[in-house]
């Protein structure tokens, strides 16, 4: 889904349109009008509200509640979640990508499909899911608590409900791109006479890096953003298991608005680093793509 | 499935990736899930039933279908409109109105829920225009389609895009030389050809928008029966101690967004054959 | 293959690696999160320094945030013994489900009796719990107020007044939140008392009460959130703690109106037998709860609006908490089982009246 979602080639500009296939002038500045008006309207007013709430009460308070125990504790907890949830889930992307574009076999198209599941899985879900199977009443529960394992409410339950809603990213990213690349660099490769880890290293990654990299910073993005799942799983003790979206909620009700939208921002500042890192990633896949 | 035609496999590494890949996917996604049918099957049918076809119950669903339907259909020609903008012409700002197309997809969904109350609540920005009119947009379904519209905003936009620009351009040239208008060549030539993709970002935007919580909680102000969503009876039900009763319904929700998920396989295996016929 | 089966080994490995240290991260990360350093895993004996975790619900942060400060001065005086606590807030019936599944709360502080019955009944305290400290373990009391905007517009004195045309009321779902429960047991009491007991007249009252809610939050918080952020609403029924917090933080945007006839709210606290004999944290839990009772923690309560138990620290605050009529749960509603039974159960009064097209 997201490797439709996130097309790399989008914003490619295309080639000019000859003047006799484009619209009239008015007719042009009518549809960039109601576009820019649309984008204003849904995306822009968002971040300047953040932005403009977040710096209501000043930069010294800005950045005091940035500097709050509490806030560091969140974003470190956000932050390891990300570094376990990401590379986890690339090295199954890669895996995943690997087995569906380099061989054919039954049943693949419902291997897609389980792969695509979590995308179209309310995250409240992905969070009730782990509440059953490794709560005190779950399945597992009782087991867990008599060997001393914290999984709900601690860390690691964290990183699953994460790991559940950033499952497909890579895979999906991945695919598209290997399957377009078809498999004759690598059976060249082999007949050469390398073996499987040197051709994964030597041929396939150095097509696939921008891809893989672009498919770990939008897992990245979504695992340091999740709110749903991880708020079921979280326990929501503070200074310990609340991540950064979690903090923002607590402050939020602790009518400490200004700071509520000062964490925010931290996020939106991911969110745009993101998405410039993503386009600087764009242009230079496309570039790839017509130099080869 | 492993070992049919293992003997013409050339490449290595089937079993292993394939393997992993089975084995992470049932460890984090489907053993869960299993968990969560088997947790909803300790209730005799008849409670099944009952569970999650109640008034309340039945009110959520409706309101959850409804506002991701308009939300997906005004992301429909929202999209189509942007995506047409975004790559026909040229005006200052294009690369980043494109960047920032993207940002609902990156944005923490907690964030985006709070920045729209602020907006739209009665004492916002906007709220506070429509507030002389009667009109409530946050606390209203409304409110929660629009933050559903911010939600499905990328779908759209980035399944178009790519086919629109790879469209002939000597198609459209052709239908122009035959004598056609511009408007009937948009609809005979251009739309049918971007159909599949239209379907697929509305889909798409459509299932995100059933599962969504962290943006419509903060607000569509919860009201049992009119602006409650699935996902937050979901979460209602475990605060009740009714566990089994929330993973029924979860079940159910489940069941929407997979037979969701599997039409928009359908929609690109048809479109891809019918591209490939071509 | 060789290198097939090294690679699958490697990866074997790291999917190990990983998985371990995000357990061993876990117990590192409140190592070195915080200032006080804290005992790794848990074990039978007591550790030093000590840790505690309070699992209470929305409106005690203020509360608690410097009870707990004054808690751990009191506790090394006392012991030279070094204590932490750690807080975790939500709705009341969250934050017991929460215990429920697993969250290792050594005590509970929580909106009502209800929830932690709720605990009780799986077996991770003793039912009669509510023995265990004095005063049915309720070390300080609230009630259910109204906080209407600055110079009353509406005319809001009493409950009746809630029913008059125009007004809008704002409460949290008695289903998700403790708080609400009171409020809708008090508006309860109050048709009850006017209309001599008649079930039917009582229903029509609550019926029309519910009629003039326009958002019906989950918690407490939320609801004081859509009052005095959003501003919808003409009248807020909170906790008497939550309004004057409200008054605190939003100065003179808000004025406090008491009812004639209201119920005594009792936020009941206890020790997780379960949890505590595991951490051997029973000794510190129980002077942990012990100290609310005594003249500091009842003035710490005051401070932060709860009514306190004390009579030398009520008299104090005697201006702050006027006197009003007050139901009980146990003696008006047959206690919480009775009352959750009858009006909030899936199916229970609160759902009779409050369906659709009705």
């Amino acid at each position: 889904m997201a490797g439709i979602a996130t097309n790399p080639r989008a914003g490619e500009s295309h080639a000019d349109i000859p003047k006799h296939l484009t619209e009239p002038r008015v007719i042009r500045w009518i549809l960039i009008g109601a576009a820019l008006l649309f984008v204003g309207l849904i995306v822009v007013l968002p971040l300047i509200t953040v932005l403009s709430q977040a710096f209501s009460k000043g930069w010294e308070a800005y950045l005091t509640a940035l500097k709050e125990p509490d806030a560091l504790a969140a974003l470190r907890l956000t932050l390891l979640t990300a570094v376990i949830a990401v590379p986890l889930n690339s090295l199954f992307g890669l895996a995943a990508a690997w087995a569906i574009t380099k061989f054919q076999f039954r049943g693949k198209n419902v291997l897609v499909t389980l792969i695509d599941l979590p995308f179209a899985v309310s995250p409240v879900i992905s969070g009730l899911i782990y509440v059953l199977l490794f709560g005190a009443q779950g399945l597992l529960g009782p087991w867990l608590q008599e060997h001393n394992i914290h999984i709900i409410f601690a860390t690691p339950g964290i990183v699953l409900a994460t790991m559940f809603v950033t499952f497909p990213f890579v895979a999906r990213e991945l695919i598209p791109f290997m399957e377009a690349q078809g498999v004759e660099d690598e059976e060249a490769a082999v007949s050469l006479g390398a073996r499987g880890w040197r051709v994964f290293r030597k041929v396939t990654l150095p097509n696939i890096k921008w891809g893989l990299l672009y498919g770990m910073i939008l897992c990245n993005a979504r695992a340091m953003g999740e709110f749903g799942a991880v708020s079921v799983v979280s326990g929501h003790i503070r200074g310990e298991t609340n991540t950064l979206p979690l903090h923002i909620e607590i402050l939020y009700n602790e009518y400490q608005f200004a700071a509520a939208f000062a964490v925010a921002s931290l996020l939106m500042l991911l969110a745009v680093v993101t998405l410039i890192v993503k386009s600087v990633l764009e242009s230079r896949m496309s570039g790839k793509r017509y130099s080869a | 499935m492993a070992s049919k035609g293992n003997k013409d496999r050339v490449l290595p590494g089937f079993r292993l990736t394939l393997g992993f890949t089975v084995l992470y996917l049932s460890l984090i996604v489907l053993i869960p899930i299993a968990v969560l049918a088997l947790r909803s099957g300790e209730l005799s049918a008849a409670q099944w039933w009952n569970t999650v076809t109640t008034p309340r119950v039945m009110a959520s669903y409706k309101l959850s279908l409804m506002t991701s339907l308009f939300a997906a259909l005004a992301n429909l020609l929202i999209g189509l409109l942007l995506a047409w903008v975004l790559v026909r012409y040229r005006f200052p700002g294009k690369k980043m109105i494109d960047g920032l197309i993207d940002l609902p997809f990156a944005l923490p969904t907690a964030v985006a829920g709070i920045a729209l109350t602020t907006i739209y609540a009665p004492n916002g920005w906007i709220g506070s225009l429509f507030q002389p009119l009667g009109l409530k947009i946050a606390y209203s379904p409304l409110g929660i389609t629009i933050a559903l519209i911010f939600i499905g905003l990328p779908f759209v936009v980035r399944t178009v895009q790519p086919v629109l620009q790879d469209l002939e351009a000597d198609m459209e040239e052709a239908a122009v030389l035959l004598g056609a208008y511009r408007w009937r060549s948009f609809r005979k030539v251009i739309l049918p050809e971007l159909v599949p993709s239209l379907l697929t970002g509305f889909a798409l935007a459509f299932a995100r928008g059933i599962g969504e919580y962290g943006s419509v909680v903060f607000i569509s102000g919860n009201m049992p029966m009119k602006t409650e969503i699935t996902p937050l009876l979901i979460i209602t039900k475990l605060e009740q101690y009714q566990y089994r009763e929330a993973a029924a319904i979860a079940v159910v929700l489940l069941l929407i967004s997979f037979v969701l998920l599997l039409l928009i396989n359908f929609v690109q295996r048809w479109s891809n054959r019918r591209l490939h016929s071509v | 293959m060789k290198n097939v089966k090294s690679f699958r080994l490697s990866l074997i490995a790291v999917l190990l690696f990983t998985v371990l240290s995000a357990c061993g991260s876990n117990s590192g990360s409140h190592n070195n999160g915080n200032v006080a350093q804290s005992s790794p895993s848990a074990s039978a004996k007591v550790p030093d320094p000590v840790e505690l975790l309070n699992v209470s619900y929305d409106p005690t942060r203020e509360l608690y945030d410097e009870y707990n400060k004054s808690f751990a001065e009191y506790w090394k005086k006392e012991t030279g013994g070094t204590v932490k606590i750690k807080q975790s807030h939500g709705g009341s019936g969250k934050q017991s489900r929460a215990v429920i599944d697993g969250l290792e709360a050594d005590v509970v502080t929580l909106a009502l009796a209800y929830d932690i019955d709720a605990i009780a009944s799986k077996g991770l305290l003793k039912t009669d719990w509510q023995q265990s400290f004095e005063q049915n373990s309720t070390p300080y009391t609230s009630t259910i107020v109204f906080l209407v905007r600055k110079g009353n517009p509406k005319g809001i004195k009493d409950w009746g007044d809630l029913l008059k045309e125009g007004v809008q009321v704002i409460t949290p779902s008695p289903k998700t939140s403790g708080g609400a429960r009171w409020n809708y047991l008090a508006a309860w009491g109050y048709a009850a008392q006017k209309n001599h007991n008649d079930e039917t007249k009582i229903k029509e009252f609550m019926k029309q009460l519910f009629h003039h809610v326009p958002v019906l939050d989950s918690g407490a918080r939320d609801a004081t959130n859509t009052f005095v952020q959003r501003q919808i609403g003409d009248v807020l029924l909170a906790w008497e703690n939550e309004a004057y917090l409200a008054l605190k933080e939003f100065g003179d945007q808000y004025e406090i109106v008491t009812p004639s006839l209201s119920i005594l709210a009792e936020p009941p606290v206890a020790v997780i037998d379960k949890v505590v004999d595991k951490k051997g944290t029973r000794q510190v839990a129980e002077a942990y709860l012990k100290f609310l009772y005594t003249e500091q923690g009842q003035e710490i309560a005051a401070k932060n609006f709860y009514r306190p138990r004390l009579q030398s620290v009520a008299d104090k605050y005697k201006k702050q908490f006027p006197s009003l009529n007050l139901l009980t749960i146990d003696k008006d509603f047959g206690g919480w089982q009775e009352a959750q039974k009858k009006h909030f159960a899936d199916g229970g009064v609160f759902d009779q009246i409050y369906t659709p097209g009705s």
